[in-house]
């Protein structure tokens, strides 16, 4: 494959008007849906629940990125060691990822809550234990079954991203003398991540749409908040349309910060 | 010491791939300021060869030195060898710049963060030092202006020169170039050697796998022919080119031309 001299140089198509034909008839459409919106659904209870519902989003995105960084700092080893062996290790972090993978992460997160919760509570030596205060508390639970399912999915991504960096990079590191860990560090991680990236933006959002689920075990995060405004005031679209909105702009977000992320390394074509 | 001791010693040279022998027995040993031009058919084992000299590939017995130094190798149990220190390799390593057929260069860096990467990482130059090699190299291959560009957005030549100017930046004993120009279209062709011509003049050792025949005529001092896992025949460029001895390396010189 050849390259013109200016390869390098990407000019954008113009932008198009904002005012074409269908675009004003697109924005009299939304602005229509807006205004029954407001004015005929009732929203006099938003000022009320203002400050929990903030609570509710901070402890959703505590849940999002606590559980991804973490999740992800234990995928980078599963999906290593998948690749360069002992075989025993990478029969292991397979059977994992399987297993987890395998499995609803509704179900992991009962059997974690229900199951080795109720368990916990037998032992004296834990109930006395320094940990007991946490252990007795819903998030914990909520936090390792986000966090195990994302390591399980990720370890996936990774071992695939890892396999794909092109042999001859690693070759070139190692023929200028780089020790193992220089060109882990490096070459190899670096260049793994750059190429997971954008499947690991479709992963995170889908993370962030997972954690609702931990409301099922009592921690309150923005969905519980949301329940327990239809509980009180008995409406049922309001809310739900209200949550709705803030996931997905909570996923706009998400998926802009990763394309940053993604347009610090440019690359050609696909 | 150093004075009288080869750049590069290689003795008996052997590597086999399971049942598959590509080389049987290979000496070659290159002094300082030697241009060897390795040619030969596909298969002939040249660029096997080529990197068993920096361990990339480990050869099956045989013995490397780099500047009198003996690359230690003890048995693998598997009928084969291994590097008995991995420290010492990997600094031998760092005096062997190696320039691969398909450039290699390390996707995720610019230009020149790609030549700046080993003289940091490895050799532990301070950053503005490597910075500063770096650019008087790349003014040197002619890139520049192409610093900051990532070698996706590079052609084939110009990635080939960066890669060049990488190997340069470790400042090696020895420059070994596997094929440079055979992933290059064929108008790219002139820029790489241009470039390699300019380092054989300035009598750096080098060690060149190549197809180029009338370009190894010209910058090398040294030519050899293997075919089979055996150097058939070595000489001078005259030498081999004008005056083939074994059938070979005449029905070879013949189906190039």
């Amino acid at each position: 494959m050849s390259d013109t001299p200016n390869a390098g140089t990407y000019v954008a198509p113009k932008a198009r008007s904002l005012f074409e034909p269908h675009r004003l008839f697109l924005m009299a459409v939304a602005a229509a849906l807006l205004f029954c919106i407001a004015w005929f659904m009732r929203w006099d209870w938003l000022p009320r629940y203002q400050e929990r519902l903030i609570y509710g989003i901070g402890q959703t995105l505590l849940m999002l990125f606590s559980t991804a960084i973490i999740g992800f700092l234990f995928a980078v080893p599963l999906g290593l060691v998948q690749v360069t062996g002992p075989k025993p290790l990478a029969w292991a972090a397979r059977g994992f990822c399987t297993l987890i993978r395998g499995t609803p992460l509704l179900l992991q997160l009962w059997l974690l809550y229900y199951g080795l919760g109720s368990l916990f509570a037998q032992y004296p030596e834990i109930r006395s234990s320094f940990l007991w205060p946490y252990l007795r508390q819903a998030w914990p639970y909520g936090f390792a079954a986000l966090m195990i399912s994302f390591a399980a999915y990720e370890g996936e991504v990774m071992r695939g991203a890892f396999a794909g960096v092109p042999r001859g990079e690693l070759e070139a590191a190692r023929a200028y003398g780089m020790g193992r860990f220089t060109l882990f560090r490096r070459i190899w991680l670096p260049r793994a991540i750059h190429r997971a990236l954008p499947t690991l933006t479709g992963e995170t959002v889908l993370q962030l749409k997972s954690t609702p689920l931990v409301a099922t075990v009592t921690v309150v995060d923005v969905y519980a908040i949301i329940s327990r405004v239809r509980q009180e005031t008995f409406l049922t679209y309001e809310p739900l349309l209200l949550l709705a909105l803030i996931y997905l702009c909570l996923t706009g977000m998400l998926v802009y910060a990763f394309k940053l992320l993604e347009n610090r390394i440019p690359t050609r074509g696909v | 010491m150093a004075e009288t001791a080869q750049a590069i010693e290689v003795r008996d040279l052997f590597k086999r791939f399971g049942p598959l022998e590509v080389l049987k027995g290979v000496s070659l040993s290159a002094k300082q300021g030697d241009v060897i031009a390795l040619i030969g058919g596909s298969g002939s084992g040249k660029s096997t060869f080529l990197r068993c000299i920096n361990l990339l590939e480990l050869p099956t017995a045989g013995q490397v030195s780099i500047h009198g130094e003996t690359i230690e190798m003890k048995k693998d149990g598997r009928g084969g060898l291994m590097p008995a220190n991995r420290r010492q390799v990997q600094r031998i390593r760092t005096k062997l710049g190696m320039v691969f057929q398909s450039f290699n260069l390390w996707q995720h860096m610019t230009v020149l963060q790609n030549v700046i990467e080993v003289p940091v990482h490895v050799l532990g130059q301070s950053r503005d030092e490597a910075i500063a090699t770096a650019e008087t190299l790349l003014r040197r291959v002619g890139l520049y202006e192409k610093r900051d560009a990532y070698p996706a957005f590079l052609s084939g030549g110009q990635q080939q020169r960066a890669a060049i100017a990488r190997a340069l930046a470790i400042q090696p004993l020895v420059m070994l170039f596997d094929e440079p120009t055979s992933a290059l279209d064929p108008e790219l062709v002139g820029e790489v050697l241009t470039v390699i011509g300019d380092l054989a003049r300035e009598k750096r050792t080098m060690i060149i796998v190549t197809h180029e025949m009338a370009f190894a005529r010209q910058v090398a001092n040294h030519v050899v022919f293997l075919h089979g896992g055996h150097i058939e025949e070595q000489g001078s460029p005259e030498a081999i080119f004008e005056n083939p001895q074994s059938e070979r390396l005449k029905k070879f010189i013949s189906s190039i031309h």
